[in-house]
């Protein structure tokens, strides 16, 4: 038998959301005797018998197939370094770079520059040390030199919304181009700075109140 | 002479007013304010980063490193800025007592660095910066087991008292100062720490004082944390 | 960032939508923050946060001016306001901003030295300023040395019995200042602009800067920063827009 213990809709580490072997520690939470208790606080969410806690805040944590926005750190003698906004730099070899072929001894800059902002797909995860980036996949690119902001990542799938409403509607409405990287960044490019900001704000309102009901409503009126 | 009524008037087993926030620096990924009395403290969590130098990197978790300063008008006689030997100690001892609860193999060979400041002491200023670190924690979504919670308890002249001020801890006949931190759940001291004269008996109720403390302090981070995603009204 | 920033500067736009000269909003300053401090006050521009005491110890005058007391003014850019900044001693960015305070306000006789003496030649009050950086999202000069201002104007000169400082116990007795308060602005170039108040990510872009106190109409400290040169009819500029500016500070120092 199992029981639920808790009825709140956010937990905090430490709390014991449920009792009893009928329920498995699924994401957030872990298992200590017969408790299942929240590591991160968030909102609790029961599928069947599993006990997850959606984080609300926290760290980006690498994993292969996401896609990201990157800045080239460094440029080596077989790639690119590019800093994710993780401790340590992704790598972004000369094969993964671009279909091009690119000769021996070439300059890289050429191709991808200190500064630039890259577009990228994650392939392969061994350590936070070791995170490897490729830019071919579609819409994978080079960005134009834009707004690049920095958000929750926790938050980066309520401001994409379910299939991408939620960005459409901004693109829409602030006629900006939007790039969201699942590692907490966003790059916006626009016809007027006003645009753009009006964009920014929008997604700093999602960061802020991403967790609330009526989201949609509250966004389409901010955007009229 | 007894020590019968408190100087500040509190009863021997009451805590002192508290408030807390997190969320308060901006350019930190966690962060908390926490207040006791007039002590204060507030903590920024910045990280998971690149660890140096090298050598102190875990291949299969992060490290924790915590630094304690107080500001230099936090206390009556200026203290000079900048750390000293008992800065290096209470960070030292901040970093033991939050250690246990955190969860950091998701992040090797990093570091996360929780940095804590009192910007006003009167007593207690260890306990308050461990309440904030693990509040600040808590905010930066650092995965933890348990918050960490402190308070001191200890003895001012002849009476075993509930979180002391410098006042009594200045007590003309003596006093005894023990800052506890505990992780609720399961109970169990991360600092335990010890200066005065004291019996075995009374260390024994000062401990069961504690353990109320740390209960009413964790009330408070709880609800901190929860009603930090209130809705703006 | 920084090709983004000067890219906009060309239509003379900025990032969060602000005019060139325009501080953001509020300027909020509190005093009385710290019931250890002779004087205290914490200062907030936008997001930007400093906090600053004010103790007074007593000292011997130095041989050149024995009927004179002193101000020393200390910066500790604290890593818990910036994932940049390191933990140890003031380094060069913290110095200067407290040699710039400090500046400020000496040159400026804001503060009546001669009235902080206690007994010629040989005691003194000596008026320690110390500023703490608790959220650095720009603009730390010209907030450190608002608070400054408000800490100094907020301090009781404390009690002295036996030669002996008692801590915790206040005169009414305030310090001896001038009506008219220095106030420091810090004018940056940015592209071929110039802008008042940065935030981080302009102050990264920034090509040079010039830290200018104003006291009434007359100039009393000035400090060139940053990586380029200014030419005269540049430093001009700069000039022109700070003395538009210091009405708007005083304002907030009210």
């Amino acid at each position: 038998m199992g029981t639920i213990i808790t009825k709140d809709r956010i937990v905090i580490p430490g709390q014991v959301i449920a009792e009893g072997m009928d329920y498995l520690p699924a994401k957030g939470t872990f298992r200590e005797g017969e408790s299942i208790i929240a590591t991160v606080l968030g909102l609790l969410r029961i599928e069947g018998r599993l006990i997850n806690v959606v984080p609300l805040r926290g760290p980006y944590l690498p994993k292969a197939g996401d896609v990201v926005i990157g800045t080239i750190e460094e440029i080596g003698f077989g790639g690119w370094q590019v800093d994710i906004g993780i401790a340590y730099p992704a790598n972004l070899s000369m094969k993964e770079a671009t279909k091009e072929f690119i000769e021996r001894g070439a300059d890289l800059a050429r191709y991808y520059n200190f500064n630039d902002i890259i577009f990228a797909t994650i392939t392969n995860v061994i350590r936070l040390k070791a995170v490897d980036l490729s830019m071919n996949g579609q819409g994978l690119r080079k960005l134009p030199p834009g707004r690049l902001i920095d958000v929750d990542p926790t938050k980066i799938p309520r401001i994409i919304g379910k299939q991408g409403s939620m960005i459409s509607m901004i693109k829409e409405k602030t006629k900006c181009q939007i790039v969201v990287g699942q590692n907490g960044k966003a790059w916006i490019k626009g016809e007027t700075a006003e645009d753009e900001l009006k964009a920014d704000q929008a997604i700093r309102k999602i960061e802020a109140e991403g967790h609330n009901e009526g989201l949609t409503e509250h966004m389409e009126k901010f955007l009229e | 002479m007894a020590y019968t009524k408190r100087f500040d008037g509190r009863g021997f087993e009451e805590i002192r007013k508290m408030s807390a926030e997190v969320g308060i620096i901006s350019r930190a990924k966690g962060s908390a304010r926490f207040q006791i009395g007039d002590t204060i403290a507030i903590a920024a969590v910045h990280g998971p980063r690149e660890l140096h130098p090298r050598f102190l990197r875990k291949p299969d978790k992060g490290v924790l490193r915590c630094d304690y300063d107080m500001v230099s008008f936090s206390v009556s006689e200026r203290k000079r800025p900048g750390s000293s030997r008992r800065s290096m100690e209470i960070s030292h001892v901040t970093g033991k007592s939050i250690e246990p609860v955190l969860d950091l193999s998701k992040y090797p060979n990093t570091v996360i660095d929780v940095f804590i400041t009192i910007p006003q002491a009167n007593a207690g200023t260890r306990c308050a910066g461990i309440c904030a670190a693990s509040l600040a924690l808590a905010d930066a979504g650092i995965p933890m087991k348990d918050l960490v919670v402190a308070i001191s308890v200890g003895k001012a002249g002849d009476k075993v008292v509930m979180d002391l001020t410098k006042e009594e801890e200045d007590h003309a006949e003596g006093a005894t100062d023990i800052p506890v931190a505990m992780t609720p759940r399961n109970g169990e001291y991360t600092l335990l720490q010890l200066d005065g004269d004291i019996s075995k008996d009374e260390l024994k109720e000062a401990l069961v004082l504690a353990k109320k403390g740390c209960d009413e302090i964790y009330t408070l981070m709880q609800k901190t944390l929860r009603d930090s995603f209130k809705e703006k009204k | 960032m920084k090709e983004y920033l000067l890219g906009l500067i060309k239509d003379k736009k900025r990032m969060d939508g602000r005019g060139l000269s325009t501080y953001r909003e509020p300027i909020t300053i509190e005093t009385g923050i710290s019931k250890k401090a002779e004087g205290s006050a914490r200062v907030k521009i936008g997001n930007t946060e400093v906090n600053v005491g004010v103790k007074m110890e007593l000292g011997t005058p130095y041989p050149d001016s024995p009927d004179e007391g002193t101000i020393i003014v200390t910066a500790e850019l604290i890593p818990l306001s910036n994932p940049n900044f390191e933990s140890g001693p003031p380094g060069i960015q913290a110095t200067e901003l407290a040699r710039i305070v400090d500046r400020g306000i000496r040159e400026s006789h804001y503060l009546d030295f001669k009235k902080l003496c206690v007994k010629k030649g040989e005691k003194i009050w000596m008026v320690l300023i110390d500023i703490y950086s608790i959220n650095d999202e720009g603009n730390l000069f010209d907030a450190a040395a608002l608070g400054a201002i408000a800490a100094l104007r907020d301090a009781k000169v404390p009690v002295i019995k036996d030669d002996k400082v008692q801590y915790g116990e206040l005169t009414a007795k305030k310090l001896p200042l001038d009506k008219e308060a220095p106030i420091l602005m810090t004018i940056h170039k940015l592209g071929d602009e110039f802008i008042v108040d940065p935030i981080s990510a302009e102050e990264e872009a920034v090509s040079a800067r010039l830290s200018i106190a104003i006291k009434g109409d007359r100039i009393c400290a000035m400090q060139k920063g940053g990586a380029d040169g200014l030419s005269l009819p540049e430093v001009e500029k700069a000039i022109d827009l700070a003395y538009t500016q210091v009405e708007e500070l005083k304002k907030a120092l009210k």
